[in-house]
């Protein structure tokens, strides 16, 4: 059984195209803006049939048309590897494209083999300066760096997504060194800025949690510009989502 | 100034028309639809080639737009003729602006007067002008209260108690027993084609054929046709009125726009039927208008200013209404509903230029609910087209997209029109009895309650056990819902046939009947509200635990629902299928009921704005929705319950069988642009996949709207910097700000698809 957050059938900001996103139940991650924390907690959500989620984008797949498909996002869905993989294979016989959605921090020879299996990653960095991913994230960022490299070395397409969180993410020198580093991948498709938001506070005030981010506002347009700017020098293909 | 005394006349008659034009059937009978698949040029371009508004244009159309503003500043009502009963001939040649009009006529001597049309009902009349502040003339009540019998009245002697009941209790509302049926579409586009005479012609020559045996039935066909022979020679004179020679066929491009656009107003003079629809005209006025293109007559620039001025007519038809019609049709609609696009049955697609100009005035005009423009839609459409459409929806919100191979396989013809908001009507050919709806969701709690009223205990169907049981068995239910919907659809179809036959004897339809072949295939059109409702109570009492509160007189009040149960709009078959199976249900029942005429049943899944009203005359269901509180409209899922986003919503509402509602199935879509993707090329390019997917599924119909919430609040609070804001409510376009504030709630409460 696959644990489900929950759906979004018209995704139209999580890969290319319209995509059926499903949003997996479980993170590693604690990231202090995170916008879903009701997706964290490891065996909460609904206990879903790999054949449900398979049918759901075989009924849907008339609206993928030649762009769109199916995103797994979360949640980290790479804890659910082990899971997951069948259901590629079967979506890959469908002729359904895949992204998956990941912090890319986890490695193991289940999530190696889902990232073989996947047509896009979308490959979340949340910080390139391992101090900072740290104080952002509670982890260390070794491992999306690796998985990162891995994507490149095996040739799979991917979009580094980059939440741009004013103090925490947006320091000059942070954004050159990731290009300084990674501008060089020609698997990176495009580079994706989630300018940070509040949408998601209100979630922490029902699960009665200290949202700690209370004093961070959302991004001036300037400082979206001036990050898309500082990407641009290394990735010919930047986008603000 | 290029004015049609300045071209080169296309040609002098009919016989020099086949030299200009390839000939077929259409030169020796009436067959319009011969000479579009003959001579259409279709398009497969992009917009590129589209003209901005000509200053003539610009004047007319801004006198056009104070006098709405002072229509919305009076109460909806700009001026009034009490006296004068409105006919094709009544009122003498009325302008806005005629030294800048390239198309003229109005309904009245004056732009916006409207006028009294009581042979559908005296009481009507003066009830909608006693509302507005005016008395109808005493004269015209005298003749009509002594003399002259109407349709409204001849419905109300004849109906039974039972119907009564019925209809004043909420199962069947909306019925056109006091407004005129409407829904009935004439090919206007013959009058340009062949002219008054000719028309006159082959008229006289059916009623020379029609002989004996004198059946009533054939005596009624004799006197309709001698009917529709009268119409055409006043359509004559209503033309002469203008300066116009209708007798003959139009003789340039800008003839055939004005003579489809006389034929259309001899319509809208003589009928205030609840939908006047235009037909599918724009790819047949394009043949003129590529010809004239072609040979250098006119240019782009003056092809666009013809659309735009018959558009600006268009948006200026105008009915008097009372406040009960508003209720159920809230906007005060028109619905001069024109069909573009689509494809012949051959293969070849029926897009052309004038397909785009018609979209194009939506930008030269600004935003308008009228026409109502609905695309016949099809995945092999061409890209440019499609694109188009899909930017014109962001843009203005104010198109609707049907399904046009699937209404092709199904009712066959590829020369048809939209009557109303969503349904088939093969143009010229065949017309419709308009039905109204009946309410499943009331039903229901008949089956619940012993046949009872749940609101009044009166009983209206007999022989329903009484459900003892605190909590409400799915098989029992079921059982009991059977009955109820094979009583409401006998109830249901009685009323009908006391309607049609009185509105055919009363208010008959002279002018657009004119314009349709003598006996033409009739459907009548019944309908279903509350479908999400009732589909998503089964779920609830099959899946989850419902207990019934009644009162201390028997009759539910509230429901408690323990457990969870599937919702239908997230593509969950377990529910759906209930939905599907209920509309097969009531399409069988009504299917086995003999109809007045002959007409073949349909049925549809739409409810206009009266999705409002049926809501606040049903009683608390056992899905949990409160007494009073709205229903979703059309097949919409109910709003805030499709938890999985709009593809899944979309998908439920595609498993509806067409075949069961041939009339049509309804989908409202309200989506805010962001939604739709990041940069403009992604949110076209989605619209056009969401649209190509949907109607791949089967799906029926799709009013879409791509607006944001507060500007839809601000829009409430301020009105007057909105005067075009145009939103698509269930199959037909309104001005938000004409809504009601009730309605304007409802609107807004529904799902927009925003989730981030």
């Amino acid at each position: 059984m696959i644990r489900v957050h929950s759906y979004e059938s018209m995704g139209t900001f999580d890969g290319p195209g319209l995509r059926l996103v499903v949003f997996l139940q479980g993170c590693n991650f604690r990231c202090l803006y995170c916008a879903n924390p009701d997706t964290i907690a490891v065996g909460e959500g609904i206990a879903t049939e790999p054949e449900e989620i398979v049918r759901m984008a075989l009924s849907q797949k008339a609206f993928f048309g030649k762009k769109g498909g199916i995103t797994f996002s979360g949640g980290e869905p790479t804890l659910q590897a082990k899971m997951l993989i069948p259901i590629f294979r079967k979506l890959k016989e469908e002729g359904i494209h895949t992204c998956l959605d990941s912090n890319g921090s986890l490695w193991n020879e289940d999530v190696e083999e889902l990232f073989g299996l996947t047509d896009l990653v979308l490959l979340d960095v949340k910080q390139f300066n391992a101090v900072r991913h740290r104080a952002l994230t509670g982890h260390s960022n070794e491992q999306t760096l690796r998985t990162a490299s891995w994507l490149e070395n095996q040739g799979k397409p991917f979009w580094l997504r980059y939440v741009l969180v004013t103090g925490y993410s947006d320091f000059e020198e942070d954004i050159i060194s990731l290009g300084e580093t990674l501008g060089s991948y020609r698997m990176i498709q495009r580079v994706e800025i989630l300018p940070y938001h509040t949408l998601g506070v209100h979630k922490y005030e029902a699960m009665k949690q200290k949202y700690l981010l209370q004093e961070v506002k959302e991004n001036t347009p300037e400082q979206i510009e001036h990050a898309a700017d500082l990407f641009k020098r290394y990735f010919p293909t930047v986008y603000v989502n | 100034m290029r004015f049609l005394i300045d071209n080169q006349p296309l040609t002098n008659n009919i016989m020099e028309l086949i030299k200009l034009f390839k000939g077929g059937a259409w030169s020796e009978e009436i067959n319009v639809k011969d000479f579009v698949s003959n001579n259409i040029t279709p398009y497969d371009g992009d917009a590129s080639f589209l003209q901005g508004p000509t200053e003539r244009t610009m004047e007319v159309w801004n006198i056009c737009l104070n006098a709405i503003e002072e229509e919305r500043a009076n109460n909806g009502l700009r001026s009034l003729d009490n006296k004068t009963i409105s006919t094709i001939t009544s009122h003498k040649a009325g302008y806005i602006n005629k030294e800048s009009e390239l198309i003229v006529g109005l309904q009245t001597d004056e732009l916006l007067k409207r006028a009294i049309k009581p042979f559908g009902g005296i009481n009507v009349v003066a009830r909608a002008c006693h509302e507005n502040g005016i008395e109808v003339d005493e004269n015209v009540k005298d003749i009509f209260t002594h003399y002259r019998k109407t349709h409204n009245d001849g419905v109300f002697d004849v109906y039974t108690d039972e119907i009564r009941s019925f209809r004043s209790l909420g199962f069947l509302t909306g019925l056109p027993d006091n407004y005129a049926r409407g829904r009935v579409i004439g090919d206007y586009r013959r009058l340009a084609l062949y002219g008054i005479n000719r028309l006159i012609q082959a008229k006289q020559e059916d009623l020379h054929n029609l002989t004996g045996p004198m059946t009533e039935q054939r005596i009624r066909l004799r006197e309709e046709v001698a009917e529709q022979i009268k119409a055409l020679k006043d359509m004559k004179v209503m033309g002469e009125y203008y300066g116009l020679d209708l007798s003959r066929p139009a003789h340039s491009a800008q003839e055939a726009v004005q003579w489809v656009y006389m034929a259309y107003l001899a319509a809208v003079k003589e009928q205030d039927g609840a939908a006047m629809s235009l037909g599918n005209v724009s790819s047949f006025l394009d043949i003129y208008l590529e010809y004239e293109l072609s040979k250098g007559i006119i240019d782009e620039s003056f092809a666009q200013e013809l659309i735009d001025q018959f558009v600006i007519k268009l948006r200026m038809v105008r009915h008097l209404r009372m406040q009960s019609y508003n209720d159920i049709f809230a906007g005060d609609p028109t619905w001069v509903t024109e069909a573009i696009g689509g494809q012949f049955n051959d293969g070849r697609h029926k897009v052309t230029k004038t397909s785009f100009r018609f979209l194009q005035t939506l930008y030269n005009l600004g935003a308008s609910p009228e026409p109502n423009m609905t695309v016949l839609w099809s995945p092999a459409l061409p890209e440019g087209f499609k694109t188009f459409c899909a930017k014109v929806s962001i843009d203005t919100s104010s198109i609707q997209y049907e399904n046009d191979d699937l209404m092709r396989s199904v009712r066959h013809s590829d020369d048809y029109g939209i009557a109303c908001c969503v349904s088939f009507q093969d143009i010229g050919r065949q017309i419709q009895f308009f039905g109204a709806r009946a309410n499943l969701a009331k039903a229901l709690l008949l089956a619940i309650n012993g046949g009872r009223c749940e609101n009044t205990g009166t009983q209206m169907v007999k022989g329903i056990p009484v459900l003892t049981g605190d909590t409400l068995d799915y098989h029992e239910v079921m059982a009991n819902y059977k009955v109820v919907l094979r009583e409401i659809a006998r109830v249901y179809n009685d009323a009908m046939n006391i309607i049609h036959y009185m509105h055919d004897k009363y208010y008959y339809e002279k002018a657009q009947m004119a314009l349709i072949d003598t006996n033409p295939r009739i459907n009548l059109a019944y309908g279903a509200a509350g479908l999400s409702i009732a589909a998503d109570s089964l779920s609830a009492i099959k899946f989850a635990k419902v207990t019934a509160h009644r009162n201390d007189i028997g009759l539910t009040t509230s429901f408690d629902i323990d457990g969870e149960f599937p919702c239908y709009g997230n593509d969950d078959d377990r529910v759906d299928e209930l939905a599907v199976g209920l509309t097969h249900l009531f399409s069988e029942e009504l299917s086995k009921l003999p109809i007045y005429k002959n007409a073949r049943p349909t049925l549809s899944i739409l409810t206009i704005t009266s999705n409002v009203m049926y809501g606040s005359k049903t009683g608390a269901t056992p899905d949990g929705r409160l007494k009073g509180v709205p229903f979703a409209p059309g097949a919409n899922p109910m709003h805030g319950r499709d938890s999985k986003g709009a593809i899944a919503s979309l998908t439920s509402v595609a498993k509806i069988s067409y075949e069961d509602a041939q009339d049509g199935v309804s989908n409202t879509f309200s989506i805010v642009p962001k939604s739709l993707g990041v940069t403009e090329e992604d949110r076209v390019d989605n619209l056009v996949g969401m649209m190509d997917g949907y109607f791949s599924k089967g799906a029926h119909h799709l009013n879409v709207n791509v607006l944001n919430r507060e500007m839809l609040e601000d829009a409430m609070e301020h009105p007057e910097n909105y005067p075009q804001l145009t939103i698509r409510v269930s199959g037909y376009a309104v001005h938000f700000v004409s809504l009601s504030r009730e309605h304007q709630l409802e609107v807004i409460s529904r799902s927009f698809h925003n989730k981030m």
